[in-house]
């Protein structure tokens, strides 16, 4: 066998080629424990499958398109699905392809298994990767353990372990991966001992579950608890959770079910089970050496051993490791629907009603002094927002996420991002805004005169069709212009982005909807009819966190803009004082009004660059990540404040550091976007894919590199930016 | 053995070691010109066996592109220097001549295969729509070994 190595043949040497994992439990089957019956796939193979393939190269031309520490995690992710794609859809070198199918059809025809990763460190006693690799638990058929395989090899590459590695300053490239297949045993209870307890050197811990430990590992299922003397095995304390649910194999999985009646009332273990758990554990521990993770499952009466590490010291009990909060990338479908309905019923509403009982309040009859205290409440209910929405509304962008992995899965696209199109939704805010915006402009495409006078600011001459548009489109949007530009100038600047959009060419949105309903179905199709409500739930799972993220960042704008609105108060009546400041901080605005000798911190009109003399570095080609497919030359509109939006001339690329969706209004304008920003679900990316836009996001010094007029070439396809 | 001793023809021998030195590289310069003059890029290429065509793939945005369509009579220098002082008697270096242009359709098609053989961490970017294939029909090649001695291999009289 040339890739594959029976687990009862792995001997101590072997452990550069089989990993921790399987080295492990190879040396607790020597010293006589149970563990099931395993075949190991080598590093040798993971290296033979990526030299054949090209796909080292493509994975190292993948991650060094951005300097790794300037990498956001959105980023990561999205680096980390593209080398998730690479290995799910490249094909597998005939000659391991072949010892695979037949090795793994031997050891394992027609039963049950479970694929985990085993990578050499991976279980080391100063960092650990667990959690970071994936498992896969009650895979069968040798096609689909073929396939957990190559998910394994690539959890290698997940943003988690990307990130972890980061932090450990190792070389992810250079990592390497062997996989354990061992046959899976459906034990009646299942659990974790830890030799040593993190409270009390003298002791141990079990924790138990009832079914498999699958809940136990990710946390979805509260254990039993027992801390034992391990000198005398004395019980020195017990816990019992409200055992309510457990985890259970399905046809292709597993399942958290509610528990039997019967199992709810008892404890998963015995005291004489208790004893052989706590009796297996130490004698583990003494195979090793040094206190260990162990985790175990009973079947028939009989303990087997699953696997066992050493109890990770030094990093993880430091104060700046974050593994756990790698860890929390990794969401559920079930913690995703909480924090779903959350945000649907709590959040949301919320923030409209706040926005709202602060657009009703009347301002001018303020005196300075009420309209100084006013700004700082409003500023501190925008700070408490805006924590909401850091802590809450974003992680729920993991919804999207966790679609296109299934997505993926289910379809191995050529382009990972393919899944992306199925996310739009015309409920859109955003949308909704940018439909009325365009029903004006088709009026003012039919009528020149009316178009003429928009463009001269003068709406008079339409007729109450359009008036009647506008006011709705004021009454629902009006403060999101406020907030780009200033209040008063609200209702021209609205008039004049209907007047460019009036200029520019209608866009058929036909195609885009044929080709969105042909991915839905080919979706559903390759999921499988036992997979349809699991296919339905997190595709509307994955749409509403695509529209809860365009729309939560829409009402946190109305906040926002309510603070502005108060504060440009604040800031007329001291123009009328005679003090002039071109934007000031709602919070310096605030201050001026209560004492008039503080000076307001303005914002610094930019001075015009010094011509440099002698050498000069001119970027030519920019690289970023290719965000929304096509090629487009044309003129730069570099935004650096929002009211260099005001002047986007139709045609003209958008370059701007982050596409807020407040902005979306405008963007419509844009034949391209160029975002320093990086990440394909970031709002420019999606937005450039509804509107079929050229995008190119994450690229780095775009601001200082490309100038407005400046004729530049995006290409979305390769995520190059071409100057000149 | 050098290949004389093998009994073969100079044109054959010739051929032999360009065949030889344009398999062991990946990298050559390309050198076209445009309206703004000469310009230089480093590339990664494809032979065929027959020596007569060496493929390489360009962003259509690139001024490389934009040079061979404003004149396709290019150069592609492929050489296995080390950047030592013994390059200088010990390196070998091959310039082929041509005419470049963008394939299309079934031509694409058959060509990527090649290229894609020796490059297969390049799929993801020559598969991109605007990513050109582009392919030099050589008519000739410059070889220069032991300094300065010069031989030309000439495929299209």
């Amino acid at each position: 066998m040339t890739w594959t190595m029976a687990l009862q043949d792995v001997r101590g040497a072997d452990g550069p080629l089989v990993g921790d994992k399987s080295l492990a439990l190879a040396r607790l089957h020597q010293a006589g424990l149970q563990v099931p019956q395993g075949l190991c796939v080598t590093i040798r193979a993971y290296n033979h499958f990526l030299d054949q393939t090209g796909l080292r190269d493509r994975i190292q031309m993948e991650l060094s398109r951005k300097a790794f520490a300037d990498m956001r995690w959105e980023e990561m992710w999205d680096a980390a699905l593209r080398i998730r794609n690479m290995f799910l859809t490249a094909a597998l070198p005939g000659d391991l392809d072949e010892e695979l199918m037949a090795e793994l059809g031997r050891a394992f025809s027609g039963r049950r298994t479970v694929v985990r990763s085993s990578a050499p460190g991976e279980d080391g006693a100063q960092s650990s990767f667990a959690g970071l690799h994936e498992s896969y638990v009650n895979v069968s058929g040798q096609s689909d353990l073929l396939t957990a395989v190559r998910k394994v090899w690539a959890s290698l590459f997940s943003d988690g372990a990307l990130l972890y590695r980061k932090e450990l300053g190792l070389d992810p490239v250079s990592s390497s991966m062997a996989v354990l297949v061992q046959e899976i045993v459906l034990g009646e209870c299942s659990g974790v001992v830890f030799t040593q307890s993190p409270e009390d050197e003298a002791a141990l811990v079990v924790e138990a579950v009832h079914g498999l430990n699958q809940g136990l590992v990710d946390g979805a299922v509260e254990p039993d608890r027992w801390t034992v003397d391990r000198q005398s095995g004395k019980l020195l304390s017990s816990s019992a959770p409200e055992r309510d649910v457990w985890i259970v194999p399905t046809a292709d999985g597993t399942a958290k079910q509610p528990l039997e009646a019967d199992r709810r009332v008892r404890p998963p273990l015995d005291p004489e089970q208790l004893t052989s758990v706590t009796r297996a554990a130490l004698q583990v521990e003494v195979t090793f050496g040094r206190p260990q993770d162990m985790e175990w499952t009973i079947r028939d009466g009989r303990l087997q051993v699953l696997q066992s590490r050493p109890i990770t010291t030094g990093r993880q009990s430091e104060a700046g490791d974050q593994r756990g909060w790698y860890l929390s990338l990794r969401r559920s479908l079930e913690n995703l629907t909480a924090l779903r309905s959350r945000i649907e019923g709590e959040i949301l509403p919320e923030m409209a009603a706040e926005a709202g009982r602060l657009g009703e309040q009347d301002l001018a009859g303020l005196s300075d002094h009420e309209l100084a205290g006013e700004i700082l409440r409003r500023e501190e209910i925008h700070q408490h927002w805006v924590r909401v929405y850091w802590d809450e509304c974003i992680p729920f962008a993991h919804g999207a996420r966790l679609f296109g992995q299934i997505y993926n899965d289910a379809l191995r696209p050529a382009d990972p991002f393919e899944f992306v199109q199925l996310l739009g939704s015309d409920s859109l805010l955003s949308l909704e805004r940018n439909g009325l915006i365009e029903s004006m402009a088709a009026q003012a495409r039919k009528n020149p005169d009316l178009l003429q006078a928009l463009e001269a600011g003068d709406s008079s001459v339409s007729g109450q069709d359009f008036q009647r548009l506008l006011d709705d489109f004021l009454d629902r949007f009006g403060e999101l212009f406020c907030h780009q530009a200033s209040c008063t100038q609200g209702r021209a600047d609205v008039l004049a982005l209907v007047a460019k959009l009036a200029r520019q060419r209608t866009s058929g949105n036909q195609s885009r909807q044929d080709r969105v309903a042909g991915l839905e179905t080919a979706f559903f199709k390759a999921m499988g009819p036992q997979r349809q409500a699991e296919a339905r739930e997190v595709l509307d799972l994955a749409r509403a966190s695509y529209r809860l993220r365009d729309d939560d960042n829409i009402y946190l704008g109305r906040i926002e803009a309510q603070l502005l609105r108060a504060a440009q108060e604040g800031q007329s009546r001291m123009e009328r004082k005679g003090v002039l400041c071109p934007h000031p901080d709602p919070g310096s605005v605030a201050a001026a009004l209560t004492n008039p000798e503080r000076a307001m911190v303005c914002q610094e009109e930019s001075q015009p660059d010094q011509p440099v003399r002698g050498p000069v570095v001119r970027p030519r080609q920019i690289l970023g990540q290719p965000a929304g497919p096509g090629v487009i030359r044309g003129r730069a509109r570099v935004i650096h404040t929002l009211e260099d939006l005001r002047f986007l001339e139709s045609g003209e690329i958008l370059v701007c550091d982050a596409i807020d969706p407040n902005m979306t209004a405008m963007v419509v304008l844009a034949a391209g976007i160029v975002e320093r920003r990086g990440g394909m679900l970031i709002h420019g990316a999606i937005i450039a894919r509804e509107y079929g836009l050229p995008c190119v996001t994450g690229v780095s010094g775009a601001l200082e590199a490309i100038s407005t007029g400046e004729v530049i070439t995006v290409d979305g396809y390769l995520g190059i930016v071409t100057l000149a | 053995m050098d290949s004389e001793e093998q009994g073969l023809t100079p044109r054959a021998s010739l051929e032999q070691e360009v065949q030889k030195l344009l398999e062991s590289q990946g990298l050559g310069v390309l050198a076209t010109s445009g309206p703004h003059g000469a310009h230089a890029s480093l590339v990664a290429f494809a032979a065929s066996r027959d020596l007569g065509s060496l493929i390489l793939a360009t962003p259509m945005t690139t001024r490389k592109y934009a040079n061979l369509e404003h004149d396709p009579m290019v150069a592609l220098l492929v050489d296995n220097r080390s950047n030592q002082r013994s390059d200088c008697h010990a390196a070998l270096a091959a310039t082929g001549y041509g005419r470049a242009g963008a394939v299309q359709g079934q031509q694409r098609r058959a060509w990527l295969a090649l290229y894609l053989e020796k490059h297969p961490h390049l799929v993801d970017f020559v598969q991109a729509p605007s990513c050109a294939l582009v392919v030099i029909s050589v008519v000739r090649y410059s070889v220069v070994r032991a300094f300065q001695q010069v031989s030309e291999l000439v495929l299209s009289p």
